[in-house]
């Protein structure tokens, strides 16, 4: 089923429905946004039977095999399940939110965050791979902080959305890390593998981490004990994002996660423990919450939390029949719930209120809804013929059956039936609270039926709240038998969904939720009162306290570490990689090698003092910056010199040529930065930096000599016995350059591009006065172009220029090719522009030379592609050897091309540079006289 | 040889290290040249110091290792283009902001030196 793969991804497309309908009638709009889904959701229907008949549909592309990567779908039972959730209430949200947002709400964008939500839950729920699911479970948190922010003009929605992000992002961030420890230790980030490898997992030594780390990822998903707090402040968002988010889906994508990986995870004391005292926990605490709120949606989403929790202690209680039991409730938790939370939008949206303790009475203006609304609270309560009566039996069955506690297993059973108790009573106070109980308060409007199509989506999910209540395995018979086995991977127990069991313990207890629950209502006064007498405690303040005192410990700690100092920084991290390298190098037994070392000879000595005193030199006189310079440029001659003198002739050459570059560069720079360095470190900073600094090159020398001294295992053999057979080139070190590691070569020459781009917009608007004397105040020379070295350029030119061709054409054979030519013309053109400035070259030269970096990189390209032409893989070169009357016998390599590429970009860039710098002293700027 | 071309290595990588961490944009300019220097050098060492053994088919009966020349050889360019991109920005960077000091917050100096270390247009 190929198909598959593309499935979920039909809603995605989905998000650019609404934002080009949204211009003509919302009618219209909703329409087409519910289009795709609905056409998703016909198709994974379509495949129903088959998975009914216990089939299991999986796609995957691979993207990266070696690390686990891969596009992968499944479309089992449970996936089956959710997915019906995810798409039928979305569908029916997409209708009711028609209604709901007002006129002056974005309807587009609404439905696009909306629908974008719904293709990321889609993913979770048909992830074959550990790491896809991870992902689609982070996009869930980030297009519900879109939807619960909709109303971002208000402080509570903002709010509210912070916290929901920040807690389930938090979560994700422990099941990222969980499910990695999990691949690993399975060895395979398939999600079947995972499942038939659950044996493996638990006797695993990594279990309980994984254990912990994926359950915390549920739990803050799904508002368990202790992170339930941001689930009622998620209630700022729209109504209808809490009907579809808060009720059916996201929520649920917690208990989804236990679910799917309950044949890997489960079955053990640990999740025993963490799951099922966790679940009752919140089961308790959402319950008794629950029944203080005022807010219609506060009791709805305390009451969301508690059903939850119940779902989790079903989770946790390792029993085959427990987590049939948990799927079911499931099913019948998201069609009551999202009904009671679409009756609170329309009783809020028709009323213009959502306390109960102002809306009374409604029955007599809203009759219908008031109905539809009883019977939804009836089910969650568990009144027989509803759905919801036949999980809560369900549910009593199983805490019955639990024997972990040991001989304190009855606690369990008790505070199921006190949690029912609570149940009951907060789903009467919904109803008698806002039905009856008198005459409605200070509404800001008279309370009417909704609009007609507003009430459908209600309609429909209590009539299934009937019909699966009265006969339950005829509607949701195969669809809960195929996701129990999913679930179990493995056949389901055999279980009955009849409404009558006889008279038994399960009946006892729904019967004393009921009498219990209507009594605590009845004295709920009472309650109240004792209740009030608790100091009350706003999660959002002690959560906003949290993450301020976070902020502000960090603010401390940045403070006292980034001062802004680039150098502070530099230091601290070559402090740590000198600790770093030298703790390897003391591992190391002698500093000296095997290799017999070169004698020294006394041309060597004498170059490396005059190096070693240049060197130091440049230190000393750092802060008399031409000085400075002259030295510096000393040592690059000598290192180039080095070069020469260990059989590097092309670096030789290359070198000396950037060394002239350089230093014309940096004399030129000079004339614009202050010609000296003020004293300003501190003795302190002196000798700190001399310390760090002789460590680093103490070690660098050791690592160097150590290296120097051993026995050379090199990969180059190859190069060598190619170069010529392979490449047509005896420079070995040029034919890597332009054919064996042509590829880099294209990296890097683009790069010189880039940094060149880069500094023709840094010139183009730099705003620098030019000093008008030097920093002792003598005036420049008048003599801008000296006639002596005007009329030697110019007659040096054509020299260089031949001198530059002929290393180009001998540079595949013999030292040379594109860069040092391209170095060598660039300090030709540059000695023009020194001899003779910028205006006289400018009317003689005529070159663009970011056309010339651009076209160079393309040549380069262009000769790579051209491989392909003739069906080799990019950049490979092609020679041969022709003969020509006169010229004698000459090879034409198609490296030549690329080698030509490299050179245009080489001067194009050095010249892009020099002259766009040196064309600031020229150009017309203001100047102003300076001081030092 | 090799115990005097490691000492240069090492010697030229505390210089530019100690001007790397001046406050000053041309000084660490300086001080990135020369550590580029000791870097290039370094990684042509790590294919041996060898004589008269150039990397060119025919010229001689040894050759030293051309993967290291080849890394070398574009690094040296690579390089320049960095230290021209510092500098420039160095150089923009006392356009815009009047100085060319790279340590933070500006150094507390008596107020004659202050006015000749830069702040000045």
């Amino acid at each position: 089923m190929s198909s598959l793969i593309w499935l979920p991804f039909l809603p995605l497309l989905g998000t650019l429905v609404p934002l080009l309908f949204a211009r003509f009638s919302r009618t219209a709009c909703a329409f087409a946004t519910a289009a795709l889904p609905a056409l998703t959701l016909f198709l994974i229907l379509s495949h129903s039977g088959d998975i009914f008949h216990g089939e299991r549909f999986q796609a995957a592309i691979p993207w990266i095999p070696a690390i686990g990567l891969e596009l992968a779908f499944r479309l089992d039972g449970l996936a089956l399940l959710f997915s019906i959730l995810i798409l039928g209430i979305g569908l029916l949200v997409i209708l009711y939110a028609r209604y709901y947002l007002s006129a002056q709400d974005s309807i587009g964008k609404f439905y696009a965050y909306l629908i974008l939500f719904m293709f990321a839950m889609l993913g979770v729920v048909m992830s074959d791979n550990l790491i896809q699911l991870w992902f689609f479970w982070e996009l869930t948190s980030i297009s519900s902080f879109l939807l619960i922010s909709f109303w971002g003009h208000k402080t509570e929605a903002r709010k509210g959305a912070r916290m929901a992000l920040t807690v389930t992002g938090a979560g994700g961030l422990a099941l990222l890390a969980g499910l990695l420890i999990l691949g690993d230790t399975v060895g395979s980030f398939s999600l079947q593998d995972v499942l038939d490898n659950g044996d493996l997992i638990k006797a695993s030594a990594n279990y309980p981490v994984i254990v912990v780390l994926v359950l915390l990822g549920a739990f803050t998903k799904s508002a368990q004990f202790p992170f339930h707090f941001w689930l009622p402040n998620a209630m700022a968002a729209p109504t209808p994002v809490s009907a579809y988010l808060h009720s059916a889906t996201m929520v649920k994508a917690g208990i989804f996660l236990m679910a799917r990986f309950y044949p890997a995870l489960a079955d053990t004391n640990l999740w025993f423990l963490i799951v099922s005292l966790t679940g009752l926990a919140t089961f308790l605490v959402g319950a008794y919450i629950a029944l203080f709120q005022h807010d219609l949606k506060g009791l709805l989403a305390n009451s969301t939390i508690s059903h939850l929790g119940l779902i989790t202690l079903l989770l946790g209680m390792g029993t085959d029949l427990a987590a049939v039991a948990a799927i079911f409730h499931i099913i019948n938790h998201a069609t009551f719930k999202a009904s009671l939370f679409m009756a609170a939008g329309i009783i809020d949206h028709e009323s213009g209120s959502r306390d109960m303790r102002n809306l009374n009475g409604l029955w007599k203006y809203m009759p219908y809804t008031a109905t539809l609304a009883m019977v939804a609270s009836a089910s969650m309560a568990g009144v027989p013929l509803l759905n919801g009566f036949l999980s809560k039996e369900m549910f009593f069955t199983e805490t019955l059956h639990q024997a972990s506690l040991g001989s304190l297993s009855w606690i369990i059973p008790v505070l199921a039936t006190l949690g029912g108790v609570f149940a009951v009573a907060y789903s009467t106070r919904f109803i008698h609270d806002v039905f009856f109980n008198g005459e409605p308060i200070n509404l800001p409007k008279t309370p009417h039926e909704p609009p007609r199509y507003m009430r459908v989506p209600v309609e429909i999910l209590v009539a299934l709240c009937l019909v699966v209540g009265i006969f339950p395995s005829l509607i949701v018979g195969d669809l809960l038998l195929s996701a129990a086995s999913a679930t179990l991977n493995g056949p389901a127990p055999s279980y009955s969904l009849a409404i009558w069991h006889g008279f038994n313990y399960p009946l006892l207890m729904s019967v004393i939720a009921l009498i219990g629950g209507l009594f605590m209502y009845y004295s709920r006064s009472h309650l109240f009162k004792f209740q009030a007498q608790f100091p009350t405690s706003d999660p959002k303040l002690v959560f906003e306290s949290v993450i301020q005192f976070l902020t502000n410990k960090a603010a401390r700690i940045i403070a006292a570490t980034e001062n802004g100092s680039l150098q502070r920084y530099i230091f601290f991290v070559l402090t740590f990689a000198v600790i770093m390298t030298a703790s390897s190098l003391m591992k190391l037994n002698t500093t000296a090698g095997q290799r017999t070392e070169i004698p020294l000879d006394a041309l060597s000595i004498t170059c490396a003092v005059l190096l070693c005193l240049s060197a130091l030199a440049t230190v000393i006189w750092h802060r008399r910056r031409v000085i400075a310079l002259l030295t510096l440029s000393v040592v690059g001659l000598i290192v180039s010199l080095a070069f020469a003198q260990f059989s590097a002739p092309d670096l030789a050459l290359t070198q000396l040529s950037v060394e002239v570059v350089t230093v014309i560069l940096l004399i030129l720079a000079l004339f614009f930065l202050p010609q000296k360095t003020p004293k300003e470190s501190s003795p302190r900073r002196v000798v700190r930096d001399l310390g760090l600094a002789s460590l680093i090159g103490g070690v660098i020398g050791t690592i160097c000599y150590a290296l120097m001294t051993r026995p050379l295992d090199t990969i180059s053999t190859f190069f060598t016995e190619n170069s010529k057979t392979g490449g047509g080139g005896t420079n070995i070190v040029n034919v890597i350059l332009v054919d064996f590691r042509g590829f880099d070569t294209l990296g890097e020459i683009t790069v010189l591009g880039i940094a060149a781009l880069g500094i023709y917009k840094l010139i183009a608007r730099m705003r620098l006065y030019m000093p008008s004397s030097d920093d002792s105040g003598l005036p420049w020379s008048e003599d801008r172009h000296p006639i002596l070295l005007t009329v030697i350029s110019q007659s040096l030119l054509p020299l260089a220029l031949l001198v530059s061709a002929y290393i180009f054409l001998r540079g595949h054979n013999m030292p040379g090719g594109g860069f040092i030519a391209g170095l060598i013309t660039s300090v030709a053109i540059i000695q023009q522009y020194v001899a003779h400035g910028v205006e006289w070259i400018k009317t003689r030269i005529k070159l663009d030379y970011q056309i010339m970096i651009g076209s160079g990189i393309g040549i380069a390209t262009l000769s790579g592609l051209g491989s392909w032409v003739f069906g080799h893989t990019f950049l490979s070169s092609w020679f041969d050897y022709f003969y020509l009357p006169v010229i004698g016998k000459f090879e034409l390599a198609s490296a030549m091309i690329f080698d030509l590429g490299v050179f245009l970009t080489v001067v194009g860039a050095t010249m892009l540079i020099l002259a766009n710098l040196g064309q600031l002293t020229t150009s017309e700027r203001p100047v102003q006289k300076e001081h030092d | 040889m090799e115990g005097l071309y490691a000492f240069c290595v090492g010697l030229l990588t505390a210089c530019g290290i100690f001007l790397a961490l001046r406050g000053r944009s041309f000084s660490v300019v300086i001080g990135l040249t020369l550590l580029s220097y000791a870097v290039n050098l370094f990684l042509f060492a790590s294919g041996r110091l060898k004589l008269n053994a150039a990397a060119v088919l025919g010229e001689s009966e040894q050759y030293s290792d051309p993967l290291p020349q080849a890394l070398v050889l574009t690094a040296i360019v690579i390089g320049f283009a960095m230290t021209a991109f510092a500098v420039i920005l160095a150089m923009r960077a006392r356009a815009d902001l009047g100085n060319d000091h790279v340590d933070g917050t500006l150094p507390t100096l008596p107020n004659d030196l202050q006015q000749k270390s830069g702040g000045n247009q």
